[in-house]
């Protein structure tokens, strides 16, 4: 799961590395917060096991772990290293998979399909490569039967449904289901549950780098701003006036 | 190294190949060198209109029986260029099974990707792709400084495909390897969402609704108002994760990209995930009742407006013409 800069806050580029600026506090990305919820929910309908969390996140930040950890999850593993600060997604794959390594045995590894602040959408395909794991992307159900896990698929004309012996990796759709609010009790127990923080050399990652730079950022062309009115009861017309100029009707 | 050797992820469902296909083709042969086309299945009926966007060889896959196309397409690329075929630029539409197949295969290769990408430039032996962030207020620029193949993926309608090139288009046959453990996910059924009256992504007209429309009853005003405009509906990614919709009426970074004559958004705030995905629309009209709406930013014209009013007067009009 990642933990990336509040969302409702504007988006900031470090002026000396074009980097996006992760600086201060992290949350919980939403779109893990579904895989998070659909962990959670998969151990509840197998009555045993645990959710264990991985993260990569710069300054021991804790901050999204813990509101995850507060949902019901059981422990962390986050790797937080100043080396990898700006690493491309094939780096955070791997990183990511040596974190899942670093927490024990796994039957599911379960991520968001992208991130809302950088968007890749390769992470989770890259970490199934790494371990050399079957995966199934944009999931939006997920069942577990024995040892074979069951997936409804999106695609672009609606959806597959896909079958796939465990263990592998699955990336939820947003809305796949609806995250739990953390409640009092789990907020006080997540203060207290362990987070194992490691570096990239802990991992057995001891050289880091990455074969791409950002070497220019400009502002867009901006779109012209347009007439905008107040409905006063006859603003439809406007709107037939302007498509009848666009002879769309 | 110059850019001499382009590869083109392709999809070519039932002989027919996709326009994300064919835009992307179009570009790789703008760039020089040779193009290749390789196809996740059976390139069949489609080969000739690959071979009329650019593609002078085209690999297929053959049937992939059920495999979903991450593991198997990766497989069978890595395979070709092991045996010395190796592109110095292989380009992958920014969707699903893009994405798969290009993250498997960057982890063959061990070579970072960019993706989400809008425009490539070549400039001798340096590559660099464009990319909108901040909902398209900025766009970045990043160069790869490794070796190649260079991987990138492009978001659909970042360029406009034409044919007419009369490339060779040979057919070579680029068959799956034995997957091991990463072959294990299969597709057992298929389900197709219905939708009548022009695609999404093609119409000339999009009729959009969002959240402000309230309840998912109302969503028919939507679809009527396409209808009468002979447009297709779509709607915002907040409606669709409350189950309104189904996912294939999506626009925004994961769902579809539309660039239609006339775009209208009614009662959508306009997320940055939303924008992404409609900015590129000739007109944008955009109904709200927040006059704050990040929406009216980028409309052509803004009606500041419960959408409960005014989509039932539009209609009305529009009957009456």
């Amino acid at each position: 799961m990642k933990q990336i800069p509040d969302p409702a806050l504007p988006g900031e580029l470090d002026p000396s590395t074009n980097t996006l600026k992760r600086d201060g506090k992290l949350i919980l990305d939403e779109s893990d917060s579904y895989g998070v919820e659909m962990a959670l929910q998969l151990v509840g309908a197998a009555g045993d096991g645990s959710v264990t969390l991985v993260s990569m996140a710069p300054n021991d930040e804790v901050s999204g772990l813990r509101t995850a950890l507060a949902m019901g999850a059981e422990k962390a593993v986050l790797v937080s290293d100043p080396s990898l600060s700006g690493a491309d997604a094939l780096t955070t794959a791997k990183v990511l998979a040596g974190a899942v390594g670093k927490a024990g045995d796994y039957d599911l590894i379960i991520a968001g399909t992208e991130s809302s602040d950088g968007y890749t959408g390769t992470v989770p395909e890259q970490m199934a490569e790494v371990l050399g794991l079957p995966s199934v992307t944009f999931a939006k159900t997920i069942a577990v039967d024995g040892s074979t896990v069951k997936v409804d698929r999106q695609t672009e004309s609606g959806y597959d449904e896909v079958t796939c012996p465990l263990p592998a990796v699955v990336s939820v759709t947003a809305g796949v289901v609806e995250p739990r609010y953390p409640s009092f009790k789990g907020i006080m127990a997540a203060k207290s549950k362990p987070v194992d923080t490691v570096t990239a050399a802990d991992l057995g990652i001891e050289s880091v780098s990455w074969a791409q730079s950002i070497t220019n950022v400009e502002d867009a062309p901006a779109r012209e701003a347009g007439e905008i009115i107040e409905d006063d009861g006859e603003s439809f017309n406007k709107i037939v006036e302007f498509l009848d100029n666009l002879k769309v009707i | 190294m110059a850019i001499d050797n382009i590869w083109v992820f392709a999809q070519a469902d039932g002989g027919t190949a996709s326009t994300g296909t064919l835009e992307l083709l179009t570009k790789a042969n703008s760039l020089g060198g040779t193009v290749t086309a390789f196809v996740a299945g059976s390139a069949g009926d489609a080969a000739a209109s690959l071979a009329d966007h650019g593609a002078a060889k085209i690999y297929e896959t053959g049937d992939l029986a059920g495999a979903l196309p991450g593991a198997a397409v990766s497989a069978a690329m890595k395979a070709v260029i092991d045996g010395g075929d190796s592109p110095d630029l292989i380009m992958f539409p920014q969707n699903y099974e893009g994405r798969d197949v290009m993250s498997r295969l960057s982890v063959k290769l061990d070579r970072t990707v960019l993706t989400n990408s809008t425009d490539i430039s070549v400039d001798g032996d340096s590559v660099s792709v464009q990319t909108p962030i901040f909902g398209g207020a900025k766009i970045v620029t990043s160069t790869f400084t490794g070796e190649g193949p260079f991987i990138a993926a492009f978001r659909p309608k970042s360029f406009e495909p034409a044919g007419g090139v009369g490339a060779a288009g040979e057919v070579v046959s680029a068959p799956v390897p034995d997957l091991g453990a990463t072959g294990g996910a299969t597709v057992t059924a298929v389900h197709v969402e219905e939708t009548s009256g022009p695609k999404l992504d093609e119409a000339a007209v999009v009729v959009s609704g969002g959240r402000g429309l309230g309840e998912s009853e109302k969503f028919e005003m939507i679809e009527t108002l396409a209808s009468v405009l002979k447009g297709a509906p779509g709607a915002s990614r907040a409606i669709v994760d409350a189950g309104w919709v189904p996912y294939s009426y999506q626009v925004g970074q994961t769902g579809k990209v539309v660039k239609p004559t006339v775009y209208i958004a009614a009662g959508i705030s306009g997320a940055t995930q939303h924008m992404v995905g409609m900015k590129g629309s000739k007109n944008i009209i955009a109904i709200n009742k927040d006059k704050e709406a990040p929406i009216f930013g980028v409309a052509d014209l803004g009606i500041v407006g419960d959408v409960h009013k005014v989509l039932p007067q539009l209609l009305e009009a529009l009957a009456a013409r």
